[in-house]
Parts: structure tokens; C-alpha cells; sequence
């Protein structure tokens, strides 16, 4: 099982995919989601977003705000500026 | 070469420098769709993701939201209108200002004053002209907005919205938002929408991607959609801009398409005035000739 990832800013879906492990900064720290996480909204600060893919590579991301949603797997980021 | 036929050649060069321009202008807007249709391709994925998002918070966390709770005695509304910066075409910006005009009508019925926020300057000159008060304009970017446009009327809509309308007299109870909606090349509707307070779908309409999981909210339910509605706003705001811009640009294409089929109608009948005239003269000369000949034939022949 996999997530299935999403980053996408107003203008663009940057980027899309399938991942094993997503961590992302909340206002409340540092989060992680594994397959199979509960559903979850959550408000993030600026950093930066790690996916790692299934094949263990990573791959990193810098936002400046936005948001961060997981349901049945598949895990969206949203935010108004991401820098690879 | 006559006077007459002199005056038709001027206006046939005249109309085809005309037709010229208004081609060169068809084939720009029509290239200039398709990239702003990939434009609004392109940012609904965050719209849908925003708005999937909106409606889950707004429906399980029993927040009393600002932005989400409509005003008990609403007393003023915001209507954004989204026009063109330049003319020709064809009705598109008219449209916009009327649809506007409906709302605010509508509005007045209910009892509410309306406040003015004009995109392009279209609508711009429109208010000025009727010497009607603006509470906000932006110009010069009508048909290419960016985020960062969409943002600043954004911004100055959601402080309007969260001053108190009872006490400020900038404050509104409620925002309207005109758009031209982008169907398809030949068909672009203006619009009026409601988008503040939301409409909260508790209903069955269908969300994009299927049924809303029961979300755990971080921090809070109420701090997430304190985030969430600013970046809502400005998402809705921009994606009207984008279908305007679109609907602005196929707007144009038709009416300079008419435009250079009217100037090739009035070519091809300036043409055959001009040929008409030219035989005329024709004709003329010879029956001058042949009437001199024939007087001086006759002349000749009495005094012999």
C-alpha cells in the first residue's frame, strides 16, 4: 500500500505521485503520515515537505504556508508557493 | 482619373487597413484562449482541493465562523466586479456591469446598501462616469491576472468583510462576486455569486472526489478555517479572474471575426462602386469623343 501524493499551488499541480512516507511541518511540529493514516487536516508553516517515494528515494519541497490533508491514503498538499 | 472613383479607392484603403488590425487582433486572442484556458485547467486542482477542504471543515466542526455564519441584520454587501481593461469585445465588459447592476438591484429590494469593488477599467470608467461611489479598483491586469492580483482584491474583500458592518461604514455583511463564466469558445455567461458567508454544502450536492472523510483537525477546527477561508477567497477570486480572462479573450476573438468579415463586405462592394464608376467614365469619355467626331464630321460636311 501506498500513498498517493499530491503537491499542487494555485497555478500549477507541482507535483504527483506515489509515496511510502510524507513528512510536512504543522503549526503544532513535525508530522509524518504512513499509509494508512486516520484523516487529517492540518495547517502547515513554512519548511520543507519530504516525500519519500516507494522506491526509498526522496524527494524535498519548500512552502511557505498552506495546508495539509490525508484521507484514505491519499495525502494533498496545498500551498501558495512550493520551491523543489 | 475622376473625382468619384478617387473617393472609393481612399475608402477601400482605408477599410482594409482596418481589416488589417482587426485580423492581426482576431488571431492574438484566439492563441491567447487557449492559454488561458490551460490557465483555469491549471489552478483547479487547488480550487478543488481548497473547496473539498472548506466544505469538510465548515460541515464537521461546529465552529461558529465569522465566515461562515451569515449576519442576523445584514446591512451592506460587497459587489466585486471582474470587467475588461480594453475594448473591443463586443459586449463581454457590458455584460459584466450589467449582471452587476441586476445584483445590486436585487440586493436594494432586500434592504441592503451595496458597496463597489471594480476590476478593469472598464467598469472602472463605467462607476466614474455615472459618479458612483468605488470602495476599491484594480486595473491592468484583466487579461492575464496572476495570483498575486487575485490576492490584493482578495485581501481588501475578506477586511471588509471581517469590519463590523453595524459600526464601520466599510464593513460588509456579504460579498457578491460577477464573473463571465467560461463555457466554450462560443459561450461565456456572465455570472453573480454568492461568496461570502458561505453557502455550506450540508446538502447532498455532489463534492468533488466523492464522500467527506471525518477529518481530525490541526490544530483546531476554528484555527484551520480561520487559514482556510483567506486562501478560499482567493482562490474563488482568482479563478473567476482566470474565466474572465478567458471569456475576455474568445469575447474578442468574435467580435474582430465580425469585425474583418464586415470590412470584407464593405471591400466587396466598394469594389464593384469603384469598377461601376470607372465604366461610367469610360463610357463617358467615348460618348464625348464620338459626340466630338460626330460634331466636327457634321461641321465639316455643311460647309463643303
Amino acid at each position: 500500500m501506498a500513498l498517493n501524493v499530491e503537491l499542487v499551488s494555485p497555478t500549477q499541480r507541482v507535483w504527483s505521485g506515489e509515496a511510502s512516507f510524507v513528512s510536512a511541518r504543522t503549526i503544532d511540529g513535525d508530522l509524518g503520515i504512513l499509509p494508512g493514516h486516520t484523516p487529517l487536516f492540518g495547517v502547515l508553516v513554512d519548511g520543507a515537505v519530504t516525500i519519500t517515494g516507494v522506491d526509498g528515494g526522496t524527494t524535498d519541497f519548500k512552502v511557505s504556508g498552506g495546508f495539509l490533508s490525508v484521507s484514505n491514503n491519499r495525502v494533498s498538499i496545498l500551498s501558495e508557493s512550493i520551491d523543489s | 482619373m475622376g473625382a468619384q472613383l478617387r473617393i472609393y479607392r481612399r475608402r477601400m484603403r482605408s477599410v482594409k487597413a482596418t481589416k488589417k488590425i482587426t485580423k492581426a487582433m482576431e488571431l492574438i486572442s484566439a492563441s491567447r484562449i487557449v492559454k488561458a484556458q490551460q490557465r483555469v485547467t491549471a489552478s483547479t486542482p487547488y480550487a478543488n482541493e481548497l473547496t473539498r477542504a472548506v466544505s469538510a471543515v465548515a460541515t464537521y466542526s461546529s465552529t461558529n465562523h465569522p465566515l461562515t455564519t451569515p449576519s442576523e441584520k445584514p446591512i451592506r454587501a460587497a459587489i466585486l466586479i471582474i470587467s475588461a481593461d480594453r475594448g473591443m469585445a463586443g459586449a463581454y465588459s457590458n455584460n459584466a456591469i450589467k449582471e452587476g447592476e441586476q445584483l445590486a438591484t436585487l440586493l436594494k429590494e432586500r434592504g441592503l446598501q451595496t458597496t463597489s469593488y471594480l476590476v478593469g477599467r472598464k467598469a472602472v470608467n463605467y462607476y466614474r462616469f455615472r459618479n458612483r461611489a468605488i470602495a476599491g479598483s484594480w486595473s491592468g491586469f484583466s487579461d492575464n491576472p496572476t495570483y498575486e492580483n487575485a490576492k490584493e482584491v482578495a485581501d481588501a474583500l475578506i477586511i471588509a468583510f471581517l469590519a463590523d458592518a453595524q459600526t464601520d461604514v466599510a464593513g460588509v455583511d456579504e460579498i457578491h462576486i460577477v464573473f463571465t463564466e467560461f463555457e466554450s469558445m462560443m459561450t461565456q455567461n456572465a455570472q453573480a455569486k454568492r461568496m461570502l458567508p458561505l453557502e455550506v454544502v450540508e446538502s447532498a450536492a455532489p463534492v468533488p472526489g466523492g464522500l467527506l472523510p471525518m477529518y481530525e483537525f490541526e490544530p483546531s477546527g476554528e484555527k484551520v478555517l480561520n487559514a482556510l477561508l483567506p486562501r478560499y477567497i482567493e482562490a474563488r477570486v482568482f479563478n473567476a479572474m482566470l474565466q474572465s480572462a478567458a471569456s475576455e479573450h474568445a469575447a474578442r476573438r468574435r467580435a474582430m471575426k465580425s469585425a474583418t468579415d464586415n470590412a470584407d463586405e464593405l471591400i466587396k462592394s466598394l469594389t464593384r462602386l469603384a469598377n461601376a464608376a470607372r465604366q461610367a467614365e469610360i463610357t463617358q469619355e467615348i460618348s464625348e469623343i464620338v459626340g466630338g467626331a460626330d460634331a466636327l464630321a457634321s461641321a465639316s460636311a455643311g460647309s463643303e
